[in-house]
């Protein structure tokens, strides 16, 4: 392996002499290893190292990117990247200043996840699989397994150098049950940054697991319909990523005047128990977790929602400047071949005071949708898919329900929570995508959120 | 290559080194406007080896001398999966048209120029719509050898072009899009935004849709968008294998209608989907999955062939450098006997659907799909009179496609892997908040 350190000094160097608007380079190497299961057979394991960067030039507002696996020959690169940037730009670059930072940031874990030899990883994973093959009428499960380790060196020719380590763990099972035709499967996912334990102990998760898809079997399919729901913090985590989020991801809306009308600072997103934060600083050791983004910028907390109004929203050094607002080192790249883009870290609805007995005990007839499945967006509609599902009648959680699939207007639906839990709860199973980039760490959290009027897919 | 193929046969009973090589360039425009030019230089190689009986793999970036990538194979090998297949050997593999020199001589200046192209046309005829779009170009090369003989390499060049619009009125939102793509340089535009224009046009006037069961047209994008993910999964040879597909027990069966036949084809010329052999080395060739509603066949690799006492259909595939899997390479629904015309003009009251958001977040194991209508249109009196929201529509491949009421004669690629028709089903139930 090349000594990325060494690149990184003689490219330092190198950046200072180029003309560019602004120049940055990022410098990458890191570990993974993965096991997955398809059943009761090992479908995969395996080992993989990686080397790379990329070169980022910005001339006259336009960008030039060049991304190599091959470090060779590094001040070409840097001139490929300013030809490039020269071609496509023609206007004025905007370019939020930060201070040059030199920094070193460690992975802030005891143990490496990809050190760890593969025969214990594959020992825990073989008693969860031993596990959900116990539970009777189990048709088959799938687990993945992945871990990885990297370390990034971000320079920039205002001078920042910053080489920060980060690793990653990450788990997702599945339980398929099949009887006469029919198929169900409910899965769990998991993550941290990098903490092996996260993903220790999960046995009795993963029994209930189990048995919730055999479950699901004799289950009925929700007659589709406007519904009260009372979502998860599982899932109300994956509604605010998906359907409030990422209408924050400021690139959707610095060059579009309609975006942003809509997105108003000032203007009332929801009623005043709403608060909604993104926030890569606080808490720490999230998977979303990072101290400089991508751009080398300092992470912060940031209110995206404050008492149901709009207070913030996320941003990379390019659309802070264009809207006149202050960076928030919210430039995300998932590896060395892509630029880096405006993404989530930790997103999480903060707590209220209803508890859960409270938030359902006036629903006469609703629906409790529990666990993620899935989850996107187009910025006005969303649609995202729970794990598992109950009808709510009477005020007391009743029959299981076949998973269902939630849809709904982004901006009504906000207005619509009517209730917010006091029992926060982040999770750090997801991976985002936006664009070809994914799947990026982040975490989503919330606790439980009452819905009014929320549309459910059924026959 | 060759030195780590000695490196790991000394270490092991057999190898395999996989190489896969890419150059790409692409000019990316935001907000109707050029904003970013980019290249991208990749290699990759991965090493399987066969030791005791077992599968060992690793991949890296660094070719180097080879030793940390065969030390990592041997480490996964004590643990791998039992090897039921066999390397295979010097094969003859069937000539695929796939590489194009003119794609490489295309100037950055001519791909600015289709990009401008593309959101010149669409913005003259919306002057409020804002537009993404990307031109790119490149070229990928993969090496197979292994310690059987066998040994295959190829290039492959491709040229795409894509655009997304987004109309919006305060907080409604109109998407619309469409790419093409093909191992031939582009020239022509035209493909591209006229479909975009169509989308625009018909989605013009609004319309409400009622909450029942209604006839539905999808059209091309219609059908990638929400019916393909259960099919993928269900003719997949490793769900088959599992026991967990619907079809698996079903070969020679009538299961979907007469009039619906699906193949797998990596052979057709110049498709970026296509290849002279797939990436273990296995020879490409049309493969039918459903012919006239009858299972016929199923996706397999190396491995999961060889467990099923099947040969391989030449789909193995090592999506994000893992090791092979069965997947599809260019998928094609054959076309049937009704205009897409005709199609409308049959329906009293129903749905086009163009687009259906996360469609595949259901049981797509079971066949289930259900999402938003992110675009998609009302159909009355065998007229299509605006566009639908707030609507969901939910179903079962396996009943939906057990009847359909026609297919259409109009076939085009969606993307690089799908080849379709639209398609006409009598009864799909719809919900919607009007």
């Amino acid at each position: 392996m090349p000594d990325i350190d060494t690149i990184a000094d003689e490219l330092a160097a190198e950046l200072k002499k180029h003309q560019a608007d602004y120049l940055e380079a990022r410098l990458e190497e890191g570990q993974t290893s993965h096991i997955a299961y398809r059943g009761k057979e090992l479908d995969s394991i395996g080992r993989s190292t990686s080397v790379g960067g990329n070169v980022r030039a910005l001339v006259n507002g336009g960008w030039g990117f060049t991304s190599f696996n091959n470090l060779d020959g590094l001040s070409d690169r840097i001139t490929q990247a300013i030809e490039q940037a020269k071609s496509a730009g023609s206007g004025k670059s905007h370019l939020a200043s930060v201070e040059p930072v030199t920094d070193n940031v460690p992975t802030g874990i005891d143990v490496n996840p990809v050190t760890i030899p593969l025969v214990e990883k594959k020992q825990l994973l073989d008693e969860y699989n031993e596990i959900i093959w116990s539970t009777p009428r189990i048709q088959t499960s799938n687990i993945g397994y992945s871990d990885s380790r990297k370390k990034v060196i971000f320079l920039n020719s205002s001078g920042s150098h910053i080489t920060q380590e980060r690793a990653d763990v990450n788990l997702r099972l599945a339980a398929i049950a099949a009887k006469d035709g029919e198929v169900q499967q409910v899965g769990l996912s998991l993550g941290s940054r990098g903490n092996i334990g996260a993903i220790q102990g999960l046995h009795d998760k993963v029994r209930d697991m189990s048995q919730n898809a055999v479950n699901m079997l004799t289950a009925p399919q929700a007659r589709g319909g406007e519904y009260t729901i009372v979502l998860d913090p599982v899932l109300a985590g994956v509604f605010v990523h998906e359907a409030f989020g990422h209408l924050s991801e400021s690139d959707f809306v610095y060059e579009n005047e309609q975006m942003k009308k809509i997105m108003t600072l000032g203007k009332q997103f929801g009623g005043k128990h709403l608060n909604i934060i993104d926030s890569a600083a606080v808490p720490p050791g999230l998977r979303g977790s990072y101290k400089y983004d991508d751009e080398g910028t300092l992470a912060l907390k940031t209110y995206l929602i404050r008492e149901g109004e709009l207070v913030g929203r996320l941003h990379s050094l390019e659309t802070a400047a264009k809207m006149n607002e202050k960076p928030t080192g919210n430039a995300r790249a998932i590896s060395y071949r892509y630029p880096p883009i405006v993404r989530m870290t930790n997103t999480y609805i903060e707590p209220g005071e209803t508890t859960f007995e409270d938030m359902i005990a006036d629903i006469k007839e609703g629906i409790y949708a529990k666990n993620w499945y899935g989850g996107t967006t187009s910025m006005e509609m969303f649609t995202f898919s729970a794990g598992e599902a109950y009808m709510i009648r009477n005020g007391k959680i009743a029959e299981a329900l076949r998973p269902v699939v939630l849809t709904g207007n982004v901006f009504a639906t906000l207005q619509n929570i009517d209730a917010i839990g006091d029992d926060l709860d982040m999770n750090e199973g997801g991976g985002c995508g936006k664009g070809e980039q994914m799947p990026l760490p982040v975490s989503n959290g919330s606790p439980h959120i009452r819905i009014q009027k929320c549309l459910i897919g059924g026959s | 290559m060759e030195h780590i193929l000695e490196k790991a046969r000394k270490a092991a009973d057999e190898a395999e080194v996989f190489e896969v090589s890419s150059e790409e360039t692409q000019v990316r425009f935001e907000a109707n406007k050029l904003k970013q030019l980019q290249t991208k230089q990749q290699t990759s190689v991965a090493l399987r080896i066969i030791k005791g009986g077992k599968t060992g793999y690793a991949t890296s970036t660094e070719i180097g001398d080879g030793t940390e990538l065969v030390n990592n194979a041997i480490e996964t090998a004590e643990f791998g999966t039992t090897a039921a297949f066999k390397l295979p050997e010097s094969t003859k593999y069937p000539v695929v048209d796939i590489f194009d020199d003119a794609v490489n001589s295309v100037s950055i200046g001519e791909m600015v120029e289709l990009g401008e192209k593309m959101i010149a046309t669409i913005t003259g005829h919306t002057p409020k719509i804002i537009c993404e779009a990307a031109v790119g170009r490149g070229v990928i090369t993969v090496s197979i050898i292994n310690s059987r003989g066998g040994q295959a390499k190829y290039s492959k060049s491709f040229f795409g072009m894509d655009i997304e619009g987004s109309l919006i009125e305060e907080t409604d939102m109109l998407f619309v899009g469409e790419s093409e793509n093909s191992c031939h340089p582009l020239s022509d535009t035209s493909m591209v935004t006229a479909e975009v224009l169509r989308q625009l046009d018909l989605a013009k006037n609004r319309a409400t849709a009622p909450s029942k069961s209604l006839p539905v047209v999808f059209t091309p994008n219609g059908i990638a968008s929400g019916l393909m993910l259960p099919l993928m999964s269900a003719f997949n040879g490793k769900t088959v294998l599992e026991g967990a597909s619907p079809v698996g027990s079903k070969q020679g069966q009538l299961v979907f209608d007469k009039q619906f036949s699906l193949y797998d084809n990596p052979t057709i010329g110049y498709r970026p989907g296509s290849r002279p052999c797939d990436d273990e080395g296995v020879g490409s060739q049309r493969t039918t999955l459903i012919k006239e509603g009858i299972i016929a066949d199923f996706l397999y690799d190396l491995q999961t062939a060889t467990l099923a006492g099947k040969q391989s259909t030449g789909n193995g595939s090592r999506s994000r450098g893992g090791l092979p899997s069965p997947s599809a390479s260019a998928l094609t629904i054959a076309p049937g006997n009704t205009a897409f015309d005709d199609m409308i003009k049959d329906i009293k009251e129903g749905l086009l659907i163009d687009y259906l958001m996360g469609a595949s977040q259901g049981n797509v194991l079971g066949g289930d799909f259900s999402g938003n209508v992110l675009l998609g249109y009302k159909i009355e009196n065998g007229e299509i009179v605006g566009r639908v929201k707030d609507t969901m529509v939910s179903g079962n491949i396996y009943k939906a496609l057990k009847n359909i009421t026609a297919i259409g004669t109009e076939a085009r690629w969606v993307g690089s892997s799908l080849h379709t028709p639209p398609i006409y089903l009598p009864g799909i139930a719809v919900a919607s908040q009007g």
